[in-house]
């Protein structure tokens, strides 16, 4: 039973921070209909600089607000210089042009900051209570609380503000939003500002789960949480949220219980959303559309 | 002025000749490293085809090639090394596998549209190297996952024409390639190709009209994925390895598709000329920045982005854009002064 609740925690722990990339990503998706291939590799280079900002001394929590700041800019002006003039453009246009930046992005990180390993401490420290025989780190109990945080300001700025209403009205109707006199542009500029900060975050709270950051540290955080993206239906934010949880608990599980999954547990995801999208062909809680002949 | 489509297939006809003739004339004039370099564009070209079959065609996109190239590179690459086989006798049973396995994955498909077909199969990507490694590594050299097969070797024979082996490998790759494209050409242009298309533009038009929407779904999986394997067994011809890193599949995965669309989608011309630029284009800024080989593929996606922008329906769309510009302004100006 310890064992069982000690793997569910790590599960948890990792489900929440492929529910903060799956967000991003959902994000992005919702307001502008593209599937961001760079979303790592942005969430990579913002995890560098806040590598590089707690390296020169930086408390270790104001680096990341800081370089989410930083990813908040350079995620707006990505928007506006890169995705802009190919907004209309074909789907795939899109998704070639996404996949450019995230080469693009990788090998600008790499050449920026080496490709040594780095360490980056965990922003709640080291510490772990005992209760009964499970230890509950410190690390655990911030990410959840990051990700209930992070849920709940995402639903007050959709849901509450007067941006989070234009951001919705793009997402639902992008020419009557432009009738309305929300400009449609700034919108997308601002959910992509967003979606990259939430990034900057997530990649903050997985590198110090892991041996060392590497260029390669965010492509298989991106996998996995393409896999809750579409696991919780792709436009639906709670979605993301569940479908995140759902992977990572169900990830640590197979990699306790199921020996002959031991080194592919890349299976346990990709056979889950099979699954899922056999019965819910759009994911989760995602919406259905209605096809007309 | 127009031209009739008897002079349209005279020209593509002799366009076709002059690429073959440029094509069997380059191992004669290029070096063994240049020549492996084009035996390379050739089997990216294959891959490519058939990732167009679906995704282009069909309209089913899939992040996944690498993994069905994959199979083909080490189905080969294990019977040449473990059973002793010639490099030929292994293409059909490459053939046979990666139409099975294609199959099996495009049922599941058939309930996925879009993006979310485009991530399952780039899971299916993330995944093969772990698999291989799994199972497959027991034929590699030291229990990793390469394996190295004997080479393909020029034959006695072709003395009188062939210097070096990498010329034979070539043109063993040039000849199977042209096959595959004569294949796919027809397959197109047949009553499959109108059904795979008919499906990619409206699925439910299509069923109502008698095509078999799930038929040709899945059949356009197994082919596609049969086309990327034998562009996998090309690779250990030409290469002499068989390898599954992550990163290798991933890339050409996604180079796949980067050659498709740059080429122009539905086309038979596209995904070879989308080969061509992506595999020169990879080289050609590999060494543009002296020791500064980081910033090479920053530099190729850069390249990709500002192709898009100029671009954006491919080179072959272009390309049609500029005909049709031309044959706008010569009727223009044929038109008689006063003429209603």
């Amino acid at each position: 039973m310890t064992l069982f609740l000690q793997q569910l925690m790590n599960g948890i722990g990792n489900g929440v921070i492929y529910a903060s990339v799956a967000l991003a990503l959902v994000l992005i998706y919702r307001t502008t209909g593209i599937l961001n291939f760079a979303q790592g590799e942005m969430a990579l280079f913002a995890t560098y600089v806040t590598w590089q900002l707690e390296d020169w001394g930086v408390q270790i929590v104001l680096a990341i607000v800081l370089s989410m700041a930083i990813a908040f800019v350079t995620g707006g002006l990505i928007e506006l210089i890169v995705i802009r003039p190919v907004e209309q453009k074909s789907p795939f246009v899109i998704l070639i042009v996404t996949i450019g930046l995230f080469l693009a992005i990788n090998s600008l990180t790499i050449f920026q900051f080496g490709d040594d390993e780095r360490q980056l401490p965990s922003a709640f420290g080291e510490g772990a209570w005992k209760v009964g025989d499970v230890s509950i780190t410190a690390n655990f109990s911030g990410l959840v609380a990051v990700l209930v945080v992070e849920c709940a300001v995402l639903w007050l700025l959709l849901q509450k503000t007067k941006l989070g209403l234009g951001l919705r009205a793009v997402a639902s109707n992008p020419e009557s939003a432009r009738l309305v006199g929300i400009s449609s542009g700034t919108m997308l500029m601002i959910g992509w500002a967003i979606a990259s900060s939430l990034g900057a975050l997530g990649g903050a709270m997985y590198v110090p789960t892991t041996p060392a950051l590497t260029s390669g540290s965010m492509q298989a955080v991106l996998v996995y949480a393409f896999a809750a993206a579409a696991l919780g239906g792709f436009d639906s934010p709670l979605g993301a949220v569940v479908g995140g949880l759902v992977v990572g608990v169900a990830e640590a599980l197979a990699i306790e219980y199921v020996e002959p999954l031991h080194d592919i547990t890349l299976v346990v995801p990709f056979v889950l959303i099979g699954v899922v999208l056999l019965f819910r062909p759009t994911g989760l809680f995602g919406r259905n559309v209605v096809e007309r002949v | 002025m127009g031209l009739n489509t008897l002079q349209r297939r005279l020209v593509n006809l002799a366009i076709a000749i002059v690429v073959v003739g440029v094509l069997l004339w380059v191992p004669q004039y290029f070096g063994s490293t240049q020549t492996t370099l084009w035996a390379q564009a050739i089997y990216y070209a294959v891959a490519a085809m058939g990732l167009n079959l679906l995704t282009g065609y069909n309209g089913q996109i899939s992040i996944g090639h690498g993994a069905f190239f994959g199979v083909g590179a080490y189905t080969t690459a294990i019977l040449m090394e473990n059973s002793n086989w010639q490099f030929l006798p292994t293409l059909p049973v490459v053939v046979i596998v990666a139409l099975v396995l294609g199959a099996a994955f495009g049922f599941p498909a058939l309930r996925v549209k879009g993006l979310y077909l485009a991530l399952i199969t780039l899971g299916l990507a993330a995944l093969f190297p772990d698999l291989v490694n799994r199972f497959a590594s027991k034929y590699g050299t030291g229990g990793t996952s390469l394996i190295q097969p004997p080479r393909v070797l020029a034959p006695t024979w072709a003395d009188s024409f062939i210097d070096f082996d990498d010329q034979y490998r070539y043109y063993m790759a040039l000849v199977i390639a042209i096959a595959m494209f004569l294949l796919a050409a027809n397959l197109v242009r047949g009553r499959f190709g109108r059904a795979l298309v008919a499906v990619r533009d409206h699925e439910a038009a299509a069923s109502i009209l008698g095509v078999n929407v799930a038929r040709v779904k899945v059949s356009a999986f197994a082919i596609s994925a049969a086309y990327a394997a034998v562009a996998g067994a090309l690779s250990v011809m030409v290469e002499g390895s068989a390898n599954a890193g992550k990163v290798e599949v991933f890339q050409q995965s996604i180079l796949f598709l980067v050659a498709v669309v740059i080429g122009g989608t539905a086309t038979v011309a596209g995904p070879a000329i989308g080969a061509f630029v992506v595999v020169f284009a990879q080289d050609f800024t590999k060494d543009l920045i002296d020791d500064k080989p980081v910033l090479s593929p920053a530099l190729f996606g850069i390249v990709l982005i500002l192709m898009m922008y100029v671009l954006p329906d491919g080179l072959g769309g272009g390309v049609r854009r500029l005909a049709q510009r031309r044959r706008a302004m010569t009727l223009s100006a044929s038109v008689p002064p006063g003429a209603p």
